[in-house]
């Protein structure tokens, strides 16, 4: 690869991915300490737009917009309904947490000491100039339909068969054979 | 763009996804935070297919699988969340204890909830004393008593 430039003179890019990956993280580390259950949902959100313009940030532009679509759509849309399906308190509850926390943050707090140790020691030197273009649909979507065909059919199957299965998991009508 | 600067924002996200899905007691909220375990591993594709040029674009297109992927596990899961509420009226991680032995203070008060089917609409709050599925109607009852036997 090509020679690393300093860590002191950090381009414009850098900076905006690490300000958009603090804005990731800080609205992460919400998601898991808000005491409201939706405001959890609502902090997702913000967390997963500050990962579309780090995918931007990295010329990855289908999967940013992919990831506005399907994340902040779908998914956070899914999850406010399962919030409100199943009658959970709206407004501030106390026992969202369970006991062992304590314990749950030793171990997050030892992999993420692991992880960041580990990958900084080994990507000290990497770099990666971004030149604009490689992440476009063009370029993915031939990517898909030359190399990746059989994943993206088997996809397909998977993708039909979990809506069959959330169907029959959600009706009660639907009664096994006794 | 320094590699390690996405790698330890992604390992950072991963850490706190497994400590939210540690801590929380709320099933939707392990949920969502292993939504933000997935995302820690999406940003390491790019950010790697975006370093090592991959003619292929493994990176990217992985990146696209597992997305739908996720989709696909949370709608799975919000119906096997909806199920669970529906049967026993919480989504409380720890009061879902049904695989463990019952300990010697809890009068089988965790069992309980399951063995009267309810079925239908939502009936209110589950009986949680003790004997709770036998103020169920005698055709729930002896239906568990044959599903008992089923099972032993």
């Amino acid at each position: 690869m090509t020679e690393a430039p300093s860590y002191l003179s950090p381009t414009g890019q850098e900076i905006v991915f690490l300000l958009l990956g603090a804005v990731a993280v800080g609205s992460a580390l919400l998601v898991v300490t808000t005491r409201q259950l939706v405001h959890a949902a609502l902090w997702l959100v913000v967390c997963f737009g500050a990962l579309a313009g780090g995918y931007l940030v990295l010329t990855a532009e289908f999967v940013a917009w992919v990831q506005v679509l399907i994340y902040v759509g779908a998914i956070v849309a899914l999850l406010l309904f399962g919030i409100m399906l199943t009658r959970a308190p709206i407004g501030r509850t106390a026992d969202l947490d369970s006991r062992n926390r304590p314990a749950a943050a030793v171990v997050a707090v030892a992999t993420a000491v692991v992880l960041v140790t580990v990958v900084i020691d080994g990507f000290r030197t990497a770099y990666a100039p971004l030149e604009p273009g490689g992440g476009s649909a063009k370029e993915l979507g031939s990517s898909i339909f030359r190399n990746w065909v059989l994943p993206f059919e088997a996809l397909s199957v998977l993708l039909l068969a979990a809506l069959i299965g959330a169907i029959v998991l959600s009706r009660t009508d639907i009664r096994g054979r006794d | 763009m320094h590699v390690v600067y996405p790698a330890v924002v992604s390992a950072l996200l991963f850490s706190i996804g497994v400590y939210g899905v540690l801590a929380r007691r709320n099933t939707i909220l392990v949920l969502m935070s292993v939504e933000l375990m997935l995302n820690a591993v999406n940003l390491n594709l790019v950010a790697f297919d975006v370093w090592l040029r991959d003619r292929l674009h493994g990176g990217q297109v992985l990146t696209l699988f597992v997305i739908v992927i996720a989709a696909a596990e949370v709608g799975l899961g919000l119906a096997i969340i909806l199920a669970l509420y529906r049967n026993r009226q919480t989504v409380d991680l720890d009061r879902l204890r049904d695989l463990a032995e019952p300990t010697g203070t809890g009068d089988g008060a965790a069992r309980d909830p399951v063995r009267g089917p309810l079925r239908g609409p939502l009936r209110g709050p589950a009986p949680t004393g003790s004997g709770g599925a036998l103020t169920d109607s005698g055709q729930a009852v002896s239906e568990s008593a044959t599903r008992s036997g089923e099972t032993s």
